[in-house]
């Protein structure tokens, strides 16, 4: 079955959780003993109506503030799909939960408040989309109840929103309108006769007929080297398999690549899934190759078809979200890890921290603080091999762990 | 010869719609491995002789095959184990010719270092986490690899991938490390130890039609059986020996049953049901309408159950 990861973000207040609980209710994804656990919680917190947030918020402090703090997951399927949704607080505090979500994700709903419309944290939500290019984005306009289903008030929320949408630079990008009430249901599973005006499909229609992909989009093939299979057995003697995660693009047996960093060119002769042999392997699958030529290739090495190597470069320029309490400063140091890469970086400087609500009053800067997302110079102890993040998201992307906490400090996309 | 291709490719290669989404969560689950032994000095997998970690050990091997799994298994024996599971786990070890490490809840209580709990809802779950700490110590792993998944439970919805803890096992929830893409990061200093969930994005019945596709053997008390058996508070448990307390007055009945997860027989109730086969077993799991955990006594005790066994080094 097709696996489609969905971020979400935004505040109680928009009801995105009783937009996440209304989808898992409607397909009939909440099971009785989670139901009866939210309908007695409920019910002892003296709500009138449901409160799906009961379903997400897993840790006690969300549940005692009433917010969402941390990225959750939850599962649901249908007929044909299964789907993942990585939902996320939306608040510019949690600038870097909305990233980490969106980062794994192949498309996301923006929540509108239809009485609010385009307010500061819609902004924020799309530029983030818009940074880390989700391909498919849906806009739910919710509390259409709240309007009387007005379709005047709808198209002056789509008008807004088309603004910005003109002000992106991701043109691939597909943007859907949908007017829905989530307390009621009008338009998230199935289609409402509330709204007569609106001939489109509801979010579930919508989202059952996008094309799971991968999440890194399609480019050139990228093969980083997790760790080199030796089985040291009489039937294996000489077997010298590299394993890895295949991006990009295909690979096939015959295929002639080149090893970065020593340039060293050899043909594939074996590709592995397990005991099985195959010709062919697609983008996403964890393989195990051999190679023509006995040549030296470790863990940190990437294989790529010959003709298409990445640039490779001691320097990079990226735009970075910076997850950690403490600023990321001109002259620091950290480890730059890139896909199964890992090279001793140090900031050369902090250009710009950039506006994220399309106003293009980006700032100069010297520093990011925690939440922040700016343009950073990075040299680097060694060569990495990249892609810009717009032609290859795996290999144009790269986190930093601060070498005294080993935390994942911020994430930065290559330009 | 074939043309390997995950669902997020085609989406048509297979006929049956449950097996491909597993292709795509299998691949980022050998990756997840292979993370493992690239980053770890020593890691280890907790092995409980249940469905999913008998998931586990068919990843590792498809990671590491043809090499041998690199690393051995961790069973924390609460005594209390179905006979069945126990049997099964020493039967597999042996065919893989990995190392299989026993410690024993029991010994943990004769040294007075964990108190038996006590009356009708007595269980030795939660006594694991201090046998599996004095594991984790003694032979110095510094990677914990278990069957954990994010929909068993919305504590650990909110786990990553690669959790980390600290001297004390404990999970520090507010403070996780964000998990970006693909990107593990599993840097850690001295007497820190990290927790990692191969199978965090699959549901349960993802592994179900896992083993079915993969026809991986598993322990008989996952099929229906006839059993001795009680009821109270609406679930079913096993009467068929002196583990689970039983009041005079709870009548034992035989029943056809079985088990949908298989922990410590005093916390693990079993469903009425007439699956004796594997796919028997998928079609009643896509039917089912009471949660897996629902079955499990120790997530009742209250809403943060899970979360505050976590935090105190629980995997």
């Amino acid at each position: 079955m097709e696996v489609l990861k969905i971020a979400t973000a935004g505040s109680v207040d928009d009801g995105k959780s009783t937009l996440i609980g209304r989808i898992l209710y409607d397909t009939k994804s909440l099971t009785t003993d989670k139901l009866e656990a939210i309908e007695s919680r409920s019910k002892a917190n003296g709500f009138d109506y449901l409160d799906f947030s009961l379903a997400t918020d897993g840790l006690v402090a969300e549940r005692e503030q009433g917010i969402t703090i941390d990225v959750a997951h939850i599962y649901f399927s249908t007929a044909n799909k299964s789907y993942i949704i990585a939902d996320t607080p939306g608040h510019i505090e949690y600038t870097r939960n909305m990233v980490t979500g969106a980062s794994t994700s192949q498309a996301s709903i923006i929540l509108v408040d239809a009485r609010n419309g385009v307010i500061e944290q819609t902004y924020r939500h799309f530029f983030i989309n818009n940074l880390l290019r989700i391909k498919d984005v849906v806009v739910a306009v919710n509390k259409m109840d709240l309007v009387d289903y007005s379709e005047e008030k709808f198209n002056a929320i789509k008008a807004e929103f088309e603004n910005i949408i003109a002000k992106s630079d991701y043109k691939e990008q597909n943007i859907t309108f949908v007017p829905v009430s989530a307390l009621k249901g009008d338009n998230v599973v199935t289609t409402s006769d509330a709204m007569p005006w609106y001939k489109g499909e509801s979010i579930l229609d919508h989202l059952e007929k996008l094309n799971a992909q991968d999440v890194f989009e399609k480019g050139q093939a990228r093969f980083p080297v997790q760790t080199v299979v030796r089985p040291k057995k009489d039937e294996f003697h000489d077997f010298r398999g590299y394993a890895g995660k295949l991006y990009g693009n295909d690979l096939a047996v015959g295929d002639e690549v080149t090893v970065l960093p020593s340039l060293t060119k050899s043909t594939i002769k074996e590709i592995y899934f397990f005991d099985k042999k195959f010709e062919k392997a697609g983008r996403g699958s964890s393989i195990n190759i051999t190679l023509t030529d006995n040549i030296n290739v470790s863990r940190g090495d990437m294989i790529v078809k010959t003709g298409e190597e990445p640039s490779i470069e001691k320097a990079v320029t990226a735009k970075v979200c910076w997850m950690d309490s403490k600023n990321l400063v001109s002259r620091s140091k950290y480890l730059l890890k890139h896909g199964t890469n890992q090279v001793q970086a140090m900031i050369e400087s902090v250009d710009t921290v950039l506006a994220t609500d399309f106003t293009g009053n980006d700032s100069e800067a010297d520093s990011l603080t925690l939440n922040q997302i700016g343009t950073v110079k990075i040299k680097l102890a060694k060569p990495v091999f990249y892609d810009k993040y717009v032609d290859n998201k795996s290999n144009g992307s790269f986190i930093l762990i601060d070498p005294q906490t080993n935390n994942t400090a911020g994430v930065g996309f290559i330009e | 010869m074939n043309t390997i291709t995950t669902e997020l490719e085609t989406g048509t290669t297979h006929s049956d719609s449950t097996f491909l989404r597993t292709n795509a969560l299998e691949s980022e689950a050998i990756y997840i491995f292979r993370e493992v032994v690239a980053q770890f000095e020593k890691p280890v997998l907790l092995f409980s002789g249940g469905k999913d970690s008998i998931t586990l050990v068919r990843l590792a091997q498809k990671a590491f095959w043809p090499a041998k799994i690199p690393f051995p298994l961790l069973h924390v024996d609460t005594g209390h184990n179905f006979p069945e599971t126990i049997e099964f786990r020493d039967r597999l070890a042996k065919e893989l010719g990995v190392e299989l490490i026993v410690r024993n809840v029991q010994d943990a209580i004769d040294a007075g270092k964990v108190k038996e709990e006590t009356g009708k809802y007595a269980s030795r779950n939660s006594l694991q986490t201090v046998t599996l700490l004095d594991a984790l110590e003694e032979f110095k792993f510094d990677a914990a690899i278990g069957g954990a998944r994010r929909d068993e439970e919305k504590a650990r919805a909110k786990e990553r991938i690669f959790s980390v803890r600290d001297d004390f096992g404990q999970w520090d929830e507010k403070n996780q490390r964000p998990e970006l893409f693909d990107m593990l990061n599993g840097k850690i200093d001295l007497g820190q130890n990290v927790r990692v969930f191969p199978i965090s994005n699959w549901t349960e019945l993802d592994v179900w039609s896992y083993i079915e596709k993969e026809e991986i053997e598993i322990p008989s008390i996952y099929f229906a059986h006839k059993r001795k058996t009680f009821i109270r508070d609406g679930m079913i448990w096993s009467a068929e020996d002196d583990v689970v307390y039983r009041e005079e007055d709870e009548i034992v009945e035989e029943r056809l049953v079985r088990f949908r997860t298989v922990g410590d027989m005093s916390c693990t109730a079993a469903v009425l049901s007439d699956a004796v086969s594997i796919e028997k077993v998928v079609g009643e799991i896509r039917e089912s309408t009471i949660s897996e955990r629902g079955a499990r006594i120790d997530d009742k005790r209250s809403e943060a159950a899970m979360e505050k066994r976590k935090q105190q080094g629980y995997f």
